[in-house]
């Protein structure tokens, strides 16, 4: 057998692709990091399950320190792998750091709610550990094949996570609907890959045969637009957008919190991720395409997710409303990646919202997750009088819905004010017209924003009971992490401004240059 | 004399398997005949990649079509670990019943 494959192997004049062992090894840490736990996890004894939860942080902090040392050693020159299919570059270190953050920040939110919930912990935190091995893929992947790997990798385990509370029917309804409209999407969007891979050849996004040298407006033909469509309309599910934005609440409303501030955070800036990966490296020159399809997504998510957010009385729905509706905003730069003017600032504006986007919500789940472990409730109701027995709490929460709503000097009012000016550096017509609808949903949104702080801070508490709340420790840190970061990125933008200024992926696109 | 069969129609019959997956999808209310359903887009993807790889000449696209069945095959066991979750609580269920969540 062995004599077989080498006489195979001499035969093809086959010999292993060079690898950059430093520039993979946050994934090669993660992958390790994954059987570790798993096998550590089969060994321990039920009380001592807790533990899992300290390792799995341990091995995202780990995995974060190649991440710093490539950034330190990076100095503008891309690393490429395997033909340039998986590249680690500025963009990709920033995700990626983006990544390991949000997941060590929702371990820190899940940890309480396992063990109070009595649900399977080690199964947990080694699935989440593959679905941010999905994401941290994503942001180096440069290939459709990779892309649509990276993808899987990271949904699979979450349509288990969303139904993790086994015996809640709830959960499995959250998850079953996760799952089928998650697979609808992968399949539309793997039907656009091979119609993109038909009419031009390849899977490859950049270099001289890749797709963005290949499609160009004016010479696309119907198999590259249908191609290019699908492609999107599939990653669209992933960020739910409006139209398809159907299984986000009530898969957002069943999962358990801490997976649900996981979705919308994680998963979310995920499909973003790859959309930016596609629209900028892959797509460039095809901005009649995704240009308008982009902008009426857009325009739509933020305005829809709004109005349906208003009515919501459960406080998870309203946020699920309202991270669909933030999806908007960050999509909204998008759809002028293509211009001349607007194309560097849009991957900025884009890059910057999701750092900042990710704080907020992970902050605004986390009050929740803290408020619920006393009320058992998720109507917005139950957070009456908060300020009175909670001060603390209450005014994290009034940060992130006032970070949210985009009030200066938080963070979220500049990631706004960032993706407004991308918008109008486009200086089009139909530019200002979508600066303009994005400007109307800024207010309304301000409405539920408000409602639910008027709550905290007017309303009295709805069963007298002023008990205070002590949040478990691990909530606290998260709480603190996310409060800095929501206040730093607001008083000093420029920390997290020179991110977004992503020299080298914008190097690439000839148009951008 | 049998005509040679063209490229083009595996792409009919895969695009017709892709529209017979999607319509299902949409229509039917069994859990299990949803995921046939699903099943068939990804191979309606697979047979696309495989007829436009024998036609360009190109072993790429043969070799997405392990990664999409391997993928496949993944989803699949979540899937359906998923619903026998949801069949032991409530036997019989269809999709329509799994509205608890509105609003």
């Amino acid at each position: 057998m062995i004599g077989m494959i080498s006489s195979l192997l001499a035969q093809a004049d086959w010999s292993s692709p060079p690898i950059d062992w430093h520039a993979i090894a946050p994934e090669l840490i993660l992958v390790i990091g994954i059987n570790v736990v798993l096998l550590i996890d089969l060994n321990l004894a039920e009380s001592k399950k807790w533990m899992i939860a300290t390792l799995t942080g341990i091995v995202m902090l780990l995995a974060f320190i190649p991440v710093v040392t490539l950034g330190l050693e990076l100095d503008g020159v891309p690393r490429e792998l395997f033909d340039g299919r998986y590249v680690i570059d500025e963009y990709a270190l920033v995700l990626k750091a983006l990544f390991l953050l949000v997941g060590y920040v929702v371990v820190l939110m899940s940890q309480n709610a396992l063990e109070d919930g009595g649900y399977y912990q080690g199964e947990f935190y080694v699935l989440m550990l593959c679905s941010i091995l999905g994401m941290v893929m994503m942001a180096s992947s440069r290939d459709l094949i990779s892309i649509f790997v990276a993808l899987e990798l990271l949904s699979i385990p979450g349509y288990m996570m969303a139904a993790w509370k086994k015996r809640s029917s709830v959960s499995n309804e959250a998850g079953v609907k996760y799952y089928l409209m998650g697979v609808f999407a992968s399949g539309i969007m793997l039907f656009g890959m091979s119609y993109l891979y038909g009419a031009t050849g390849t899977t490859a996004l950049t270099g001289e045969e890749g797709l963005g040298a290949l499609l160009t407006d004016g010479s696309l033909s119907g198999l590259e637009v249908i191609g290019i469509v699908f492609v999107l309309a599939g990653f669209a599910f992933k960020i739910s957008a409006v139209p398809f934005h159907s299984w986000a609440p009530d898969t957002y409303e069943g999962a358990p919190t801490p997976v649900t501030a996981f979705f919308s955070v994680a998963s979310k800036a995920a499909g973003f991720t790859a959309l930016m990966t596609l629209v900028f490296l892959a797509f460039p020159n095809a901005s009649d395409v995704y240009g308008p399809m982009l902008w009426v997504l857009a325009a739509l998510t933020m305005t829809v997710g709004n109005v349906l957010a208003l009515r919501q009385t459960n406080i998870v729905r309203m946020l699920a409303y309202s991270s669909i509706s933030q999806g908007g905003f960050i999509l909204m730069p998008l759809a002028y990646a293509g211009d001349v003017d607007a194309g560097g600032s849009a991957l900025n504006a884009v890059v910057v919202y999701l750092l900042v986007y990710a704080f907020m919500n992970l902050g605004a789940f986390a009050v929740v997750i803290a408020v619920s472990r006393k009320t058992q409730s998720g109507e917005i109701s139950s957070f009456g009088g908060l300020f009175n027995y909670a001060p603390g709490l209450a005014v994290a929460m009034t940060v992130f819905m006032a970070s949210l709503a985009g009030i200066p000097p938080l963070g979220g009012w500049f990631a706004k004010f960032n993706a407004f000016k991308a918008v109008l550096d486009a200086d089009t017509t139909s530019a200002y017209v979508l600066a303009c609808i994005a400007a109307v949903n800024t207010v309304i949104s301000a409405a539920y924003y408000f409602r639910v702080l008027r709550t905290v801070w007017v309303d009295d508490v709805p069963d007298g009971n002023t008990a205070p709340i002590n949040p478990p420790s691990p909530i606290i840190a998260a709480l603190g992490i996310t409060v800095i970061g929501t206040i730093a990125v607001g008083v000093y933008p420029r920390l997290v401004a020179g991110f977004g200024n992503l020299s080298d992926l914008a190097g690439t696109v000839p148009l951008l240059g | 004399m049998i005509a040679a069969i063209e490229p083009s129609w595996y792409l009919i019959v895969a695009s017709l398997l892709f529209a017979i997956g999607a319509f299902g999808l949409l229509v039917r209310n069994n859990p299990l005949v949803m995921f046939m359903c699903i099943e068939l887009m990804l191979n309606a993807a697979n047979l696309t990649f495989v007829a436009l790889a024998t036609s360009l000449g190109d072993i790429n696209g043969q070799t997405a079509v392990f990664f999409v069945l391997v993928v496949a095959a993944a989803e699949v066991v979540v899937g359906l670990g998923i619903l026998v979750s949801i069949l032991r609580r409530r036997p019989g269920a269809t999709a329509d019943d799994l509205a608890e969540l509105k609003g």
